[in-house]
């Protein structure tokens, strides 16, 4: 947790020399707790000063990229408990599992499902982010080759490498060392050998141990062994462990920054049906997760899961926003209804499913109002006569329709008039003001 | 270093609220901290899945759940039989055929249906109209009465409506489904009113808009936890009713659950990722507060329940 400004006087000289540029000390660490002033203003800031503010100011959990290159992801640095207190900020990473036995054509299939994985969503290109080599032939050899076959044909993908067989990482990393992997995993058992292997290659570590206290335990002594940059498993695959264990480790690492558990969390959502795996991925996703194992990346899995990540990781303070288009919904044609709304995503999905509810097709202008509800963006003067006229006119809306009405949300009823005299040859006809009245408005006109 | 479990302390609980007579009834609620942390809280009742059942036959349902539900569809009451040997703990009637822009059926054929479908089963009901404001007035009112003694939630009163439906409920001896916009001030505000008006707060379940995954859901999935944590850190009474979320409602309407596979190659196969669309909304509104759901594929219903059973 951050230290008050009185905790932080306590470190500083109290000599109120002025050389920071305040007036006093107990001036400059008031600054220094609001963030504003850094303690390399102070030139007599001791050493025990420099470590205390040093360690409260770094983050609660601790951030660890994984995987080198445009390809790398970030995980960890998040800051609160509620999506809703500020946001949650590095989407979790979907790992597939390619198990060493599966070397060749199994495995090749995998690669080639994690590359064509990408997918267009509400503007975003979302994809399966890693790949997990894992061991289960208890040899080197093999799971080295796997390794290889990985980096070779999906060099940017980041790799974790999963064995608790010190033998078979030093394998292993030997293929992909400058990559940076992620090592999991070191235990109680073979944490010298594992933290060696990742400080020398610079990998980042996995921790895993049988519930919180020894995983705190082992945490701590990998660190001690100086390697940075961990992260922790917990042992949790059942869906109530995860939720309770992951949310006991990031409310210890943001409410009581205590330091072991400091870390971004990898959950094994692996299971043999693939609805169930989907069910217990979705949990790591709302829960704190910032790794997430699976066994298989079906298709139909994946959209589940990145959408729901996407809708979690979205930041509630700024509103989503759709593209600013003329969408088609049903089989529109030239003389089929069109609608205007603004581009909040919320907006634009309730008025889309109702007009798609009406079974009338229809053509929906959407119009950029930096993502604000109609109501809203009237009241900002951003959806106002002369700014839809405009748009209707340079959207080439006119092209998709061969009639010139436009249905306007009833809530800005007001606009009607202004809009007739900015859009000239053009009637306007007011809609009903919530969305759920456009099935029985768009029929009743059919 | 030795961890203190950082637990939070719970002020507030959540209503228990009991639905339907006998052997078959079901209680909902009761939890004393937020979702499933075992840790620091109690969990005397697990989230009830309802099954969605209408008047009407699913013709415009998507084809994946239609299939699914196959010839039951025809007859409410048999329908209603078909989600009991799915397992459903309960039935959610919805009278879509009362809406003017449907069939437009008559209050007293409602209540003739909702009767039928209270004989065909004996695990608990609920009874929703058709989202059509004033009509549903009329039509809660008839259902209320002719399902008296069942012990029933009717729904859903929402803030144009509230005062009759609810009269209805109270004068039946029935719960009510309160229905607010995804506002959390608004959720709270549709309770204060209604307790003004005498209806017992304990009594009252509150539906905060749901959404489907994909489609806003993050905006239910927030109003509910902030809706928690008001009932369970600030004991806030008027925000302690239990929670349900009409989720197959939403999810069967988007195109990720009716989408072929030769339009969308990218997505998946269609039965897969249809059903994993209703499964994957009911997971994000148990993870947030949900005390109860209503969904419509027999086999999202199925994979909901063993998520339920895992997280108890």
């Amino acid at each position: 947790m951050a230290l008050s400004g009185v905790q932080i006087f306590k470190y500083l000289p109290k000599t109120n020399c002025k050389k920071c540029g305040h007036p006093t000390c107990l001036a400059f660490a008031m600054k220094l707790a609001a963030k504003q002033a850094s303690l390399d203003a102070c030139p007599d800031a001791s050493a025990e000063a420099k470590q205390a503010l040093g360690e409260a100011s770094a983050p609660p959990v601790r951030p660890v990229t994984i995987g080198a290159g445009d390809g790398a992801v970030k995980v960890g640095d998040e800051i609160c408990m509620f999506r809703h207190e500020k946001k949650f900020f590095n989407p979790s990473v979907f790992a597939v599992a390619i198990k060493d036995t599966e070397a060749g054509d199994a495995a090749a299939k995998k690669i080639e499902a994690v590359k064509a994985s990408e997918i267009d969503r509400v503007g975003q290109h979302l994809k399966v982010d890693a790949i997990a080599v894992t061991e289960e032939s208890g040899d080197p050899a093999k799971f080295a080759s796997v390794v290889k076959q990985v980096v070779d044909d999906a060099p940017g993908v980041p790799l974790i490498l999963v064995s608790i067989n010190p033998a078979v990482i030093e394998a292993g990393i030997a293929h992909c060392a400058d990559k940076k992997p992620l090592i999991y995993a070191a235990t109680a058992e073979n944490a010298e050998a594992m933290a060696k292997i990742a400080k020398e290659k610079k990998a980042s570590l996995a921790v895993s141990a049988a519930g919180l206290d020894a995983l705190i335990e082992l945490s701590e002594k990998v660190k001690g062994m100086g390697v940075e940059d961990l992260v922790l498993d917990p042992g949790a695959r059942k869906a109530k462990d995860m939720i309770e264990q992951y949310t006991i480790i990031r409310r210890a690492a943001i409410k009581k920054n205590f330091k072991p558990l400091g870390y971004p969390v990898i959950s094994f959502a692996t299971r043999d049906d693939a609805v169930s795996e989907t069910m217990a991925a979705s949990i790591g996703v709302m829960k704190y997760a910032s790794i997430i194992i699976l066994n298989n990346i079906e298709k139909w899995k994946m959209l589940a899961l990145l959408s729901l990540r996407q809708n979690i990781y979205t930041d509630p303070q700024v509103p989503m926003q759709v593209a600013q288009n003329i969408y088609k919904v049903g089989e529109a044609k030239e003389d089929s209804p069109l609608l205007i709304t603004t581009n909040f995503s919320l907006s634009y999905f309730i008025v889309r499913g109702e007009v798609e509810n009406s079974k009338v097709a229809s053509w929906l202008a959407v119009m950029d109002n930096e993502g604000l509800s109609v109501l809203t963006a009237w009241a900002a003067g951003k959806f106002t006569a002369s700014r839809i006229a405009q748009f209707i006119t340079e959207s080439g809306a006119d092209k998709s329709v061969n009639h010139k009405e436009l249905i306007i949300p009833g809530y800005v009823a007001i606009l009607s008039g202004a809009l007739e005299e900015k859009l000239p040859g053009w009637k306007i006809t007011v809609g009903p003001r919530e969305a759920n009245a456009l099935p029985s408005f768009l029929k009743g006109r059919a | 270093m030795a961890l203190a479990i950082p637990k939070e302390t719970y002020n507030g609980k959540i209503y228990n609220v009991q639905l339907g007579t006998g052997d078959k009834a079901v209680t909902i609620g009761g939890a004393s901290a937020l979702p499933f942390l075992g840790f620091e809280g109690t969990f005397p009742n697990k989230p009830a899945v309802a099954m969605e059942v209408m008047d009407i036959a699913p013709d415009e349902w998507p084809d994946t759940v239609k299939n699914a539900i196959g010839g039951a569809g025809a007859s409410p009451a048999q329908w209603a039989k078909f989600c009991q040997d799915a397992g459903a703990d309960m039935v959610a009637l919805r009278l879509m055929g009362t809406h003017p822009d449907q069939q437009d059926k008559s209050p007293d054929d409602a209540a003739k249906i909702a009767g039928e479908v209270a004989a065909a089963v004996d695990i608990p009901l609920m009874i929703l109209g058709s989202g059509h404001t004033e009509k549903d007035t009329q039509v809660l009112q008839a259902v209320a009465t002719a399902t008296r003694g069942k012990n029933c939630a009717i729904g859903k009163a929402v803030e144009e409506n509230y005062k009759t439906i609810a009269a209805a409920a109270m004068a039946n001896d029935h719960k009510l489904i309160a229905m607010s916009q995804l506002d959390v001030n608004l959720a709270k505000q549709l309770n204060i009113l209604l307790s003004q008006m005498g209806f017992d707060k304990e009594r009252i379940i509150m539906d905060p808009m749901s959404s489907a995954l994909g489609y806003g859901l993050e905006y239910t999935y927030s109003v509910m936890e902030r809706i928690r944590l008001a009932a369970l850190l600030q004991n806030d009474p008027m925000m302690q009713t239990p929670i349900v979320c009409d989720i197959g409602v939403n999810v069967w309407k988007v195109k990720e659950t009716m989408a072929p596979d030769a339009d969308v190659p990218e997505w998946g196969g269609l039965e897969d990722r249809a059903k994993a669309w209703e499964v994957i909304t009911a997971s994000g509104m148990l993870a947030s507060g949900a005390d109860m759901l209503i969904m419509r594929h027999p086999g999202a219903v199925e994979k909901a329940k063993e998520l339920i059973a895992e997280l108890m």
